[in-house]
This record gives C-alpha cells, sequence and structure tokens, in this order.
C-alpha cells in the first residue's frame, strides 16, 4: 500500500511552514511524524495533495519548564516525552502515558502534537491533556491563539484547528494536583485503547467513550465530595457515548471504564 | 524529487515519486531486501531499520523524511569481514528464528533497545518487542536472543 500521488514540501521554520499550507489551502495538510497521517493516506481516508514536513523543526521540539507551567514543544515525539526526567518530576502522568502509546518505534517517530490534531478518540493523550486542563497553542496565517483543552476537541477526528492552523505547543501548569495514574485496556499491547482513563488528582478523563475525550464528571464529583474510589467509579459511565465495535460492545465498554477507573482513581491515591 | 540519504554507511541518491516509502527506497533504489514489508499498516516490525539510531517502521515513513540522514538496515550490521554484530550471533546461538521473515526487523529493534537499555530485563524485552510480530510464535527463543546479546555486550 502506498499513498495517492501528493507533493512533497519541507518547511524550515513555523513561519514557512504556515506559509506553505495557506498557499495550498485544505489540500494541505501538516506532517510531523507521519504516524498518524500516512496510515490514512494508505487507505484513502485522507487524500491531501500537498504535505508540509515540520517534523525536523526544533522550534516545535522541546520540552521547558516555564516557572509557572511546563511548555512542550508540539513535534516532541513520545519517546521523548517518556524519557523527560523534568516530566518525570514535574507531570508524571503525561510521561507514562506517552510510554505507552503505540510500541518504541511508533514512539520515535509519533508526536504529541500530531496525536492531539488527529484526535482520535481512542488515542491516549487527548484525554491525558484534557485531565491536565492544558492550553494548546496554535499558529495561523493571522498569528497565535491559545485554546483550551477543554474547547479542543470537537468530534472524531475534529478538533478547534482552523484549516491552515498548526498546533505549536502544550502548556500546563503547574504544580500538577497530587496524585496521577494512567490505565488502558487492549487486546495487543500495540492496540489503540479499547478503554483508558487519565487521573490527575480529582480530575479524571476517559479514553474512547465517546467521539471525543471525555471527563467523568460523576467520578469527579463523587471524589471531590469525599466518595472512596470504588463508590466514585460506579459513576464512570454516567453521561458517555462508547460505541459498539469488533473489540467491544458499548455495555462492555463501559463495564471497563468502571472498573478502570476504579484502579485509576486507587492507584492515584496510594 | 531527488531524496538522498546514508545507508549502512555509503551515500545512497535516487529521483523517486514524493510519495515513495522508506521501505520501498531501501528495497528497490537502495539494493537491500533484508528489510521486510508485512503487514504494511505499522502494526508487525518486519520492515524496522535504524533511523538516525533509532527504531522506526520504515513502511510508515516516507524517503522523503529520511532525506538527508542516516538508515541501517540490517545489511550494515555485520562488519566488513563479515563478522556478524553480537546482536545477530545471539539469535544464529540461541536459535531466535524460525522462518526468519520477522527476524530482520527483531534484529533492528534490539539493536535500538540495547542503546537505550543496555541491561533490559526479560520483562524490558518483551515490551520493548510489542512492536515486532512473530507469526511462528518463536516469542522465547527470540528473548533469550536479546538477552544473551545484552549479557555479552556488557562483557565486552
Amino acid at each position: 500500500m502506498i499513498p495517492a500521488p501528493f507533493t512533497y514540501r519541507r518547511a524550515w521554520s513555523v513561519d514557512e511552514a504556515v506559509d506553505l499550507v495557506a498557499r495550498d489551502g485544505e489540500d494541505a495538510k501538516f506532517l510531523a511524524g507521519g504516524h498518524s497521517l500516512l496510515p490514512l493516506m494508505k487507505l484513502r481516508l485522507a487524500v491531501p495533495q500537498t504535505l508540509v514536513d515540520i517534523g525536523r523543526l526544533a522550534e516545535l521540539s522541546y520540552i521547558r519548564d516555564e516557572g509557572d507551567h511546563i511548555a512542550v514543544g508540539a513535534a516532541t515525539t513520545h519517546g521523548e516525552l517518556a524519557g523527560s526526567g523534568l516530566l518525570a518530576r514535574e507531570l508524571p502522568l503525561l510521561s507514562r502515558a506517552a510510554g505507552q502509546v503505540g510500541d518504541p518505534q511508533v514512539r520515535h517517530c509519533g508526536t504529541i502534537g500530531g496525536s492531539l490534531a488527529h484526535a482520535d478518540p481512542a488515542a491516549d493523550l487527548p484525554a491525558v491533556v484534557l485531565t491536565l486542563d492544558a492550553t494548546l497553542v496554535a499558529r495561523g496565517p493571522s498569528g497565535s491563539r491559545e485554546i483550551a483543552a477543554a474547547d479542543f476537541f470537537r468530534g472524531l477526528f475534529e478538533t478547534a484547528l482552523e484549516p491552515g492552523e498548526l498546533l505549536t505547543e502544550i502548556r500546563v501548569h503547574k504544580p500538577a494536583a497530587a496524585g496521577w495514574a494512567f490505565q488502558k485496556f487492549n487486546k495487543r499491547a500495540i492496540d489503540w485503547a479499547i478503554v483508558g482513563v487519565a487521573v490527575q488528582g480529582n480530575r479524571v478523563s476517559l479514553v474512547n467513550m465517546g467521539q471525543t475525550p471525555v471527563r467523568a464528571a460523576g467520578v469527579e464529583a463523587a471524589l471531590t465530595g469525599g466518595a472512596s474510589a470504588r463508590d466514585a467509579a460506579a459513576h464512570a459511565a454516567e453521561g458517555t457515548s462508547a460505541s459498539d465495535d469488533l473489540n467491544a460492545t458499548r455495555a462492555y465498554r463501559e463495564h471497563l471504564a468502571r472498573v478502570l477507573v476504579r484502579r485509576a482513581v486507587e492507584a492515584a491515591q496510594a | 524529487m531527488k531524496v538522498t540519504m546514508t545507508v549502512n554507511g555509503s551515500q545512497v541518491d535516487a529521483e523517486v515519486p514524493d510519495r515513495t516509502l522508506l521501505v520501498h527506497f531501501l528495497r528497490d533504489q537502495a539494493g537491500l531486501s533484508a528489510t521486510n514489508v508485512g503487514c504494511d499498516t505499522s502494526s508487525c516490525g518486519a520492515c524496522t531499520v535504524l533511523l538516525d539510531g533509532r527504531s522506526v517502521k520504515s513502511c510508515t515513513l516516507l524517503a522523503a523524511q529520511a532525506d538527508g540522514r542516516s538508515v541501517v538496515t540490517l545489511e550494515g550490521l555485520a562488519n566488513g569481514d563479515g563478522e556478524l554484530h553480537p546482536v545477530q550471533r545471539a539469535f544464529r546461538a540461541e536459535h531466535g528464528l524460525q522462518c526468519g521473515f520477522c527476524t530482520p526487523g527483531m534484529v533492528m529493534a534490539t539493536v535500538s533497545l540495547l542503546e537505550e537499555n543496555p541491561a533490559p530485563t526479560e520483562e524490558e524485552v518483551r515490551t520493548a518487542l510489542e512492536g515486532n510480530l512473530c507469526r511462528c510464535t518463536g516469542y522465547h527463543n527470540i528473548v533469550r536472543a536479546v538477552l544473551a546479546a545484552a549479557g555479552e555486550r556488557q562483557a565486552s
């Protein structure tokens, strides 16, 4: 399988990348690690006319302590997130979740920005940034703007990014609330999560329980009210809209959500 | 587009369509056929090569993404005298292969693993090889081979 023909361009700066994509309009896409986009292109589920490669831009690859927040460049790979001592200290939820994305080869290529912009509801990192209440920075032809993670995921593979906008940075306030955990359930290690859970303090988000990552509001309210992990986890499937597919029925996903939330909250509180 | 990369220490350049995948560049332009196309969907790992020293799945990268960079395939591991790389020796000694189709990818994934973690535990080896499937299910000997290679690497 090879993708349909397209024109490849390599950008040497973020400004150039934004210009190149603006020139070709909606037929152009940014290419970072390519580990979400190229599989779609092989299947003809995406048929861009132009790919603008941002994968080598050093200005998009960093993990920095900015005092009141941690800043992560959008083209930072999952492997770099997983290996970061700074993240291990300040945001272990992000580094540990990134270390469970795909497999080592995928983590050497795939990027946090690519994963968030792709917005697959079965992906791990969208739920993590939602739990961390991250701010996402996007740059387009008319400049930069900040988007709250809560406003970023709009639907299946759909985000608040406008055509031509490039996700450039992920910011997370520090210190993060005490207690964190990441759990996912899948059949083979390299598969997407059938259901996953990200916990930081009393904030709890679910992977693959709807068209977007979702906060488990019932669980959070119960935890804030002092409920035990077991009692809070009983609310895990409330308000979710998990799909039926060949991996699992909706009812099974709801069961998994309750079990994984209980385990994750217990781990976070331990 | 013109793509130039260093493959196993030698420069390879070729005019290829922009959509050319790295695995096809290696097999068809560089003439190196050890790197296999297995699932073609970044699941099986048979196409694993090193890109700037790190394991990647060459079926899910464009040749253009490797332009100007350094690639090592299985053919690049043995030294000029034909002496096998320690990981290759360990796979042979421990019978870490059955049909052999997954072997180039397993070996390259192992080389990358041992660069990042020179003394992995058995569990770490199994986790690090999650992205490489062996349809013969010969995993036990593969894991033994990786541990043996790590031991030899530490000793030398």
